[in-house]
């Protein structure tokens, strides 16, 4: 196994590649405020982050990634176009798997770029194939904008669009919410009872809680509109379906995914944004006739992104995490930057995976 | 050296735990007086009782310093992320039943599931501001079942007591807690949902894996499991 050392002069030698390219070298607290971090990703982060805390400052969490902590530090204060490159230690908590490190070393890369986003993300999955170059390893891409558009140009409710774009990333109840909304499940016995009540809100039992009754109502009427609405229709839903199964190489998927446009018109500017994005990957050397494309890649671990995905996987050792992963948060960017926003797309190494597999292939 | 077993030092708990092994010719008893945590065992040689707080026994299983003990299923479940590999069950004791669930306010005529706790915590965040908030200890088992079944918008608040009392006090709108005939949950207006049993604990006599056995302690180990099945 590689040690501290020989890991670290590895990250400094990558940031130094990285600086090369025009980054500037940044560096965040270990300690981050577990407000933001309970935001952006809920409750699910306290059983993957160390959580500490003092009197004063409350919950704090050791530090679970870069990629927040960059973007504020960016939106308080950066100047534009940036790019920007660290390495130091994240903590997650693994308690689960006695295998898997607690602690390691990530390198990053990020760019701050409103010109070319195609360009942007060719920049930044090249460099990154560049610093893995020799290594047994296997890249996978996608992108989460192609699912994103067409639930967004569905021809059903804004309130159902929020629903489904709510649960993007838990597939398992994205499926669930889109069998309902297009008939497929037939509505629950005390749905039915509740919707058909003369006065739903006629109950013995005292109101209490803050959720107040004027919040019950609310729902019981959005329920009822949303029963009276009209199926997402099968063409649309058929759509999603061979959308979500699209896996090919990346130019054959572009043509999967044009046919799949037909049923699915809404998802066309964001497939011309996958064609310049392979050529611009093309024009920087990578060759996409040997990168795969998974139009689902992404959607049950990469929560900000919402663009451009990737990642690269150690070959025959499907008990490794991946040794580099990144992608585009346009979103994150807006959610962090009170009302400012700017295109950004970037990723982490781990050089200790990295060295791991070298002295393994030796 | 003698087999450690560890009893849950007071309650209802202590004294069905003592009557099992009573039963199976094993007498338990706290030596002294009532306050004092020592315990002696009669009718089986090398075994010595160690009264401790249930909740501690998990973790003293795990970390080898009891060789056998009594707790609950849902301590075990919420303390030991890995707890087939640390520790086994030698008998259920068929006491201490209860059930671990999720329960809103029963005036929450549109909640019944899980789905419709989702679907309401995801209208309370932008009405409120703050995510709804389910008032529970047994945090892993909670946040894993809410997790699994897709519920977002919601942050658990730590509550070591009086659970139920919460949603009144509006510092949760919801709980997840143990409960046996639902008593409490109805005198505090709540219900359970109908998809919301997270799991189904009673009294357990579990065995350490990674204590270590003398030849001594294997035998009396063995003897005592003879007599307890």
């Amino acid at each position: 196994m590689p040690n501290r050392s020989q890991i670290q002069a590895r990250a400094a030698m990558m940031r130094i590649r990285f600086e090369a390219a025009g980054a500037q070298v940044v560096d965040t607290p270990l300690l981050q405020p577990a407000e933001t971090l309970l935001d952006l990703y809920g409750e699910d982060i306290r059983a993957r982050a160390y959580v500490t805390s003092d009197a004063l400052r409350g919950e704090q969490m050791l530090r679970p990634d870069f990629t927040l902590p960059v973007v504020q530090m960016h939106m308080t204060d950066g100047a534009e176009p940036a790019r920007y490159t660290y390495s130091g230690e994240v903590f997650r908590r693994q308690e689960h798997d006695p295998d898997r490190s607690n602690e390691y070393i990530q390198v990053g890369y990020e760019v701050f770029d409103r010109e070319d986003p195609a360009g942007a993300d060719a920049e930044v999955f090249s460099l990154f194939a560049l610093q893995l170059r020799g290594l047994p390893l296997r890249a996978a891409t996608g992108d989460i904008g192609i699912l994103t558009a067409a639930v967004q140009g569905l021809r059903t409710t804004e309130r159902r669009k929020v629903a489904l774009m709510r649960h993007l990333w838990r597939p398992r109840r994205f499926r669930v919410l889109l069998d309902r909304f297009a008939g497929r499940k037939p509505e629950p016995d005390h749905r039915t009872k509740l919707l058909e009540a003369a006065d739903p809100m006629a109950f013995e039992v005292p109101m209490i809680g803050k959720r107040r009754a004027a919040e019950i109502e609310a729902r019981i009427e959005a329920l009822r509109e949303d029963r009276e609405t009209q199926p997402i229709s099968d063409n649309e839903l058929a759509g999603l379906e061979s959308l979500l199964a699209v896996r090919e190489t990346m130019p054959f998927a572009l043509e999967q995914l044009r046919d799949v446009a037909v049923d699915l018109p809404q998802i066309t500017p964001a497939l011309d944004r996958l064609e310049a994005r392979i050529a611009a990957l093309q024009a920087r050397g990578v060759d996409v006739n040997r990168l795969d494309f998974e139009a689902a890649y992404g959607r049950t671990s990469m929560e900000y992104y919402d663009g451009f995905v990737f990642g690269f996987y150690a070959e025959g050792r499907p008990d490794l995490p991946p040794i580099a992963t990144g992608g585009r948060y346009d979103a994150l960017t807006r959610q962090l930057g009170n009302g400012a926003e700017i295109p950004a797309v970037g990723g982490v190494l781990r050089p200790d995976l990295m060295l791991e597999i070298e002295e393994a292939a030796q | 050296m003698s087999l450690k077993l560890g009893v849950p030092s007071k309650g209802r708990l202590m004294d069905k735990t003592f009557a099992w092994f009573e039963k199976r010719g094993i007498t338990l008893s706290r030596s002294g007086s009532d306050r004092e945590y020592a315990g002696k065992v009669e009718g089986i040689n090398g075994v010595s009782l160690i009264l401790l707080s249930a909740g501690e026994i998990p973790r003293e299983l795990a970390a080898g310093r009891i060789h056998m003990g009594v707790t609950g299923t849902d301590l075990v479940h919420e303390k030991l992320p890995r707890w087939e590999q640390q520790i086994e069950e030698v008998s259920e004791l068929g006491f201490g039943k209860a059930d671990l669930i999720i329960a809103a306010p029963a005036c929450w005529v549109d909640v019944e599931t899980l789905d419709d706790l989702d679907a309401a915590a995801a209208a309370f965040r932008k009405a409120h501001g703050h995510r709804l908030r389910i008032a529970t200890k047994y945090h892993r088992l909670v946040r894993e079942f809410l997790t699994d079944a897709g519920v977002a918008d919601y942050a658990l608040v730590d509550s070591q007591g009086a659970t139920e009392g919460t949603v009144m006090n509006e510092t949760a709108e919801a709980i997840a807690d143990i409960t046996s005939t639902g008593e409490t949950l109805r005198a505090n207006h709540l219900k359970i949902l109908s998809d919301g049993l997270i799991l189904q604990s009673q009294a357990t006599l579990w065995r350490s894996r990674v204590a270590s056995y003398d030849t001594g302690e294997k035998e009396v180990l063995s003897e005592l499991l003879d007599r307890l099945s």
